[in-house]
Order: C-alpha cells, then sequence, then structure tokens
C-alpha cells in the first residue's frame, strides 16, 4: 500500500563547532501516523525535530514537511505545524487564556476565529477553569496541557511534540497519551522524541532508534520485536539428563529458530508461539520429558534497543563526561 | 503589514501585562533607585560641589540631567534581560516556530523599553520638579530630553538584547552588566563636569556616548534653547552614529540567533 508522505529526510547531517550531532540521517514520515525518536539524551533526536520545525539549518540533506523545504520555505513550514517544546516553554505571569491569545495573534487569526478555537481547546484539554490564572499556580501537568493546546492552536497538519511526558506523574501522563491518540484518530500526523521505552512502544506506529546521530533501525514496535528473532520460550525440566535429548528432538523442527540448552533446561526462540507451544509439549510428552516449569517472554522494546546500540537506554552516551 | 503590527502589538502587549502582573516589580520599576541617586546624591552634594565648577545653581539642578541618562543607560542595558529568560525556558523558540517576521520580537522590546524608559524619565523631571529644578526649555525641551533618550536607548537595547542571545548563561549577563554600568556613569559628565575631572578620567569620558547625552540634556534644563540646540544637534548625529553600530553589531548576533 501507497501511503502518503508527510516529512522526507534526507541525508540529513548537522554539525555543531566540529562535533557531528546527526549524521546522513534518511527517513520519511507517513500521513496519519504517530512517528516515535526514540533514543538516550544527546542521541540527535532533539536536533533532528528542531531541523524539522525550522529552527535548525541543517549542515548539509534536507528535510521537508508537506513539501516544503524547511529551509527555503520555512514561512510554509511554520504554518502548517505545530510544536510542543519540552516542560517549561510557559510564561509564568500570563495565564492560560493570554498565552492562547498571544499565539493567536502570531499565527494572524481573526480575534473572533481565534476566540472561538481557544474556548475548544480550553474545553479539549481541562483548562477551562483555571484558564484565567496565572500560569504560575499551574502543576507540571496543567502546564503540559496547556503547552498542547498551545501547539494545537493553528490546526497543524502536524504536530511535533518533544519529550512530551518529560518528569510527569503516571496519571497525567496517561492522560497526555490519551490526547496523542485521539489527535492521531482526527487524522493528525505526529511526531514525538521520547527516551522512555514504555511511550514508544504504547503510543508509536512506527519508530526510529537513534543513537550517536544515527538511525539505528526504524519500524513499528511489533515489528522491531519480530525482527529480533521471536518470542522466548523457557522451559525447566524436572530430569535434567534429558535435557540433550529434547534438544536435538526440537531443533529439527520448523517453528523453532533456534533452541539452547541451559543449565535448568531449555530457551528455545519461536516465530509464533500459536505453532511452537504444542509442538514443545508434543516431543516433550513424545520424549516423557517432564516440565517443572514453562515461561513464555515477547521480546521487550529494551531487547531491541540493546540489540542495536549495545546498551540500555538509561546508559550515558559514551562521548558523555564520565 | 496588517499581519505585522499584530504580530508587534500581541508582543508588545506581553511585556506588559507581565510587568502588570507583578505588582512589587512594576511599583519599583516606576519608583526605580535612579530616584534615590537624585534625592539623596544630589542633596547631600549640594555643599560639598563647587557651583564655580558645575555652573549650575544647585547641585540637584546639575545632577538631573545625569540621572535622566542613567535611567536610559540602566533601562537600556537591562532590556535584553525578559528575552534572556525567554531563551533559557524555550518561549522564545515557542515563538520563532510561529510564522512570524522574526524582527517583531526585537521591535516589540524596543517599543516596551522606550515607553518605560520615557515614563521614569518623566518621574524623574517631576521628582526634579518637587526639588525646584524647572526645565528652562519647557515641555519643548521636555520632548527633546525624551527624544535623546530614545536614541541613546535604541543601541543600548540592541547591545543588551544581542548579549541576551549570545552569553552562556544568565550569570554571564548579569556580571558584564554590572561591570559595565558603574564605568559608564563614573566615565561621563553624570556627576561631574568634564572640566572638573581629573585629565585621564575626563580624556577617557569624552569617548563615552553618554557624556554626549548627558552635555546636551543638561542645557536644557539649566540654560535655555540658544546654548542647548549646538549640543543637542550633535547629540542627534553621534547617537545616529552609536545606534548604526550597535545594530548593526546585533543585527548579525540577531540573525544568528533566530534564523
Amino acid at each position: 500500500m501507497d501511503r502518503a508522505i508527510a516529512i522526507q529526510v534526507s541525508r540529513l547531517t548537522k554539525t555543531y563547532d566540529g562535533h557531528m550531532a546527526v549524521s546522513d540521517l534518511s527517513f520519511q514520515v507517513y500521513s496519519g501516523e504517530i512517528f516515535g525518536l526514540l533514543g538516550p539524551n544527546g542521541a540527535g533526536k532533539s536536533t533532528t525535530l528542531r531541523t524539522l520545525i525550522t529552527l535548525l539549518t541543517p549542515t548539509s540533506g534536507t528535510a521537508s514537511v508537506l513539501g516544503h523545504d524547511t529551509v527555503r520555505e520555512a514561512d510554509v513550514v511554520r504554518q502548517l505545524i505545530g510544536y510542543v517544546p519540552q516542560e517549561r516553554a510557559i510564561d509564568r505571569f500570563l495565564t492560560g487564556r493570554e498565552h492562547l491569545e498571544l499565539l493567536g495573534a502570531l499565527y494572524h487569526l481573526p480575534k473572533a476565529e481565534a476566540a472561538k478555537r481557544i474556548a475548544e481547546l480550553l474545553k479539549l484539554v481541562e483548562l477551562e477553569e483555571a484558564a484565567d490564572r496565572a500560569a504560575k499556580t499551574y502543576s507540571g501537568g496543567m502546564k503540559r496541557k496547556l503547552d498542547i493546546a498551545c501547539g494545537l492552536l493553528p490546526d497543524p497538519k502536524i504536530l511535533f511534540l518533544d519529550e512530551p511526558t518529560l518528569g510527569l506523574d503516571v496519571q497525567s501522563r496517561l492522560r497526555i497519551w490519551d490526547y496523542v491518540r485521539m489527535l492521531k484518530a482526527r487524522g493528525m500526523t505526529i511526531v514525538m522524541t521520547t527516551n522512555y521505552l514504555d511511550e514508544a512502544d504504547q503510543l508509536c506506529d512506527r519508530l526510529a532508534i537513534i543513537d550517536g546521530g544515527k538511525i539505528k533501525t526504524l519500524g513499528s514496535p511489533a515489528e522491531l520485536k519480530v525482527g529480533l528473532g521471536g518470542d522466548i520460550v523457557s522451559l525447566t525440566l524436572k530430569d535434567q539428563s534429558k535435557i540433550p535429548t529434547l534438544v536435538s528432538a526440537l531443533t529439527r523442527q520448523p517453528a523453532m529458530r533456534a533452541v539452547k540448552a541451559t543449565p535448568t533446561g531449555l530457551d528455545i526462540r519461536v516465530e509464533s508461539p500459536e505453532k511452537a507451544l504444542p509442538a514443545i509439549l508434543e516431543s516433550a510428552n513424545r520424549l516423557d520429558c517432564q516440565l517443572e516449569f514453562i515461561e513464555y517472554h515477547r521480546p521487550r522494546l529494551d531487547d531491541v534497543f540493546i540489540a542495536h546500540t549495545g546498551r540500555r537506554i538509561q546508559d550515558e552516551t559514551p562521548n558523555a563526561a564520565e | 503589514m496588517k499581519e505585522y503590527w499584530q504580530e508587534i502589538h500581541a508582543l508588545t502587549m506581553r511585556w506588559v501585562r507581565r510587568l502588570s502582573r507583578e505588582r512589587f516589580s512594576m511599583l519599583f520599576t516606576l519608583v526605580q533607585p535612579m530616584l534615590f541617586w537624585l534625592i539623596f546624591f544630589g542633596n547631600l552634594f549640594q555643599r560639598a560641589a563647587n557651583v564655580q565648577v558645575t555652573q549650575a545653581p544647585d547641585y540637584i539642578s546639575f545632577l538631573t540631567a545625569g540621572v535622566v541618562v542613567m535611567t536610559v543607560l540602566n533601562n537600556g542595558l537591562a532590556g535584553g534581560v525578559d528575552l534572556l529568560f525567554d531563551k533559557e525556558n524555550g518561549f522564545l523558540e515557542r515563538l520563532m516556530t510561529t510564522p512570524i517576521h522574526r524582527s517583531s520580537v526585537i521591535l516589540s522590546r524596543f517599543i516596551f523599553v522606550m515607553t518605560i524608559t520615557s515614563l521614569q524619565v518623566l518621574v524623574i523631571l517631576g521628582v526634579a520638579f518637587l526639588f525646584g529644578v524647572q526645565p528652562a526649555t519647557g515641555l519643548l525641551g521636555i520632548a527633546a530630553i525624551l527624544m535623546i533618550g530614545m536614541l541613546f536607548g535604541v543601541g543600548l537595547t540592541a547591545i543588551s538584547m544581542a548579549m541576551a542571545f549570545s552569553v552562556k548563561s544568565h550569570g554571564d549577563f548579569f556580571s558584564v552588566l554590572g561591570f559595565l554600568s558603574l564605568p559608564m556613569i563614573f566615565l561621563s559628565s553624570a556627576l561631574v563636569p568634564l572640566v572638573g575631572m581629573p585629565a585621564w578620567m575626563g580624556f577617557l569620558a569624552r569617548f563615552n556616548p553618554m557624556t554626549w547625552a548627558i552635555d546636551a540634556v543638561r542645557p536644557l534644563i539649566l540654560s535655555g534653547w540658544t546654548e542647548a540646540l549646538p549640543h543637542v544637534g550633535m547629540v542627534v548625529v553621534v547617537m545616529l552614529i552609536f545606534d548604526a553600530l550597535c545594530l548593526y553589531g546585533s543585527v548579525k548576533v540577531f540573525r544568528r540567533a533566530m534564523g
């Protein structure tokens, strides 16, 4: 199926004072999807995002948003996008409504049109009651909601979210996820950066894992996990002397991708559990191997991240100071 | 053009709102520390200052011109502070992703700083009036004083904004500010006329644009048009050169910072 392309990034490179933040990055974002840039701090995901929203000029390569070049046609791009920066991009002395009114003027909306949209957005993010209070009285979650309302004010075709739930409590986090899903349901294209694996897993249709300024892998969370070589079934046998027999019996079967003996049993990588589990149980029965324990484990995004970057996402970047 | 004005108006009103939200800040903006210079320093040095040197009926009327220009200096040098905070908390970035003319942000700041400065200058002239200082050139003279203040303020505000965009942290910004402000005042004719200064200080003070501004404001307050006009003509030329230099340098910085 051919899908409309919302964003096209071609061989994007950005260097700061000789340090390469992003190197030869190419990818596409399709219309109507939630696209995630996942990576540790300093991986280059913010640089990529900031190039797309016209704040940075690439050193080489190009980026285009809905067919418009982010450098040559920056003003057109700015009309089409909404941006939700990282936390705290808020003027603590202005009220929520005043934030939105200011942006309304900056997007050149007529007063009546702006007032209508502002009322809708305040309702959407449940800030109607707090709308006329100074933002310094807002909680972290409320500020985030205001940020999102600000990003939505221009009625953008594409919304960019930079670390949307960084530092939020669990409840606010889930609320933000709900908004993002709802916006997608309305047909909006969403590009977000995150360094939370569960967020990327839950929210993104497709994601690019970025590390050291390069895309390590790209695909839907499910694809990426399957790409690792399937789910894992771990068996613990009552009689450990039977392990070699069972290993050789299973190795030859088509539903098993890899069979490995462990001290207490077997670890089997399987393509699909539906086919593999009955076959495993059948072989175990036939060979009279009594099972003490059976564990079925789906690869998590953590496993994907480690497989492609060689480290956990929480680890510091290698070039960061010790 | 209509859009341009809509942007500038909205951004300027934001600065006004911010100020009005902070009651104390509002109060201290109008009753500013500069008034203390006028009231305390002006009266304190009344007998210590030599009338032969100051060529003024009393020290406070001599000092008024200095305090007026010091107000312009302080406001101008601090004019970039709010942009510095905007830069640090990401608000500027939010503004920069909207389809506005980049210059709107800068212009809104100029308009706001010039307006506040003018109001403060009027407060100072008002307080000076209470101490018996009557501007010799009347209302027109006051208008000329405000014009001189704005001409000087534009360049200063431009420097301050450029500095706000260039510094790494706001600590740096305030250090530079604190470092610049006092020498600018002492090495000018604000407190003592050039002829009354030690030769080396008087020499340095001649290169201080502040001196030119004060030497034009002072006759407007003390003497009258015949004496003031040549100075006013001269300061306009000096300030246009000063502003051109400041704007030339800072526009480069703005371009780099705002894309």
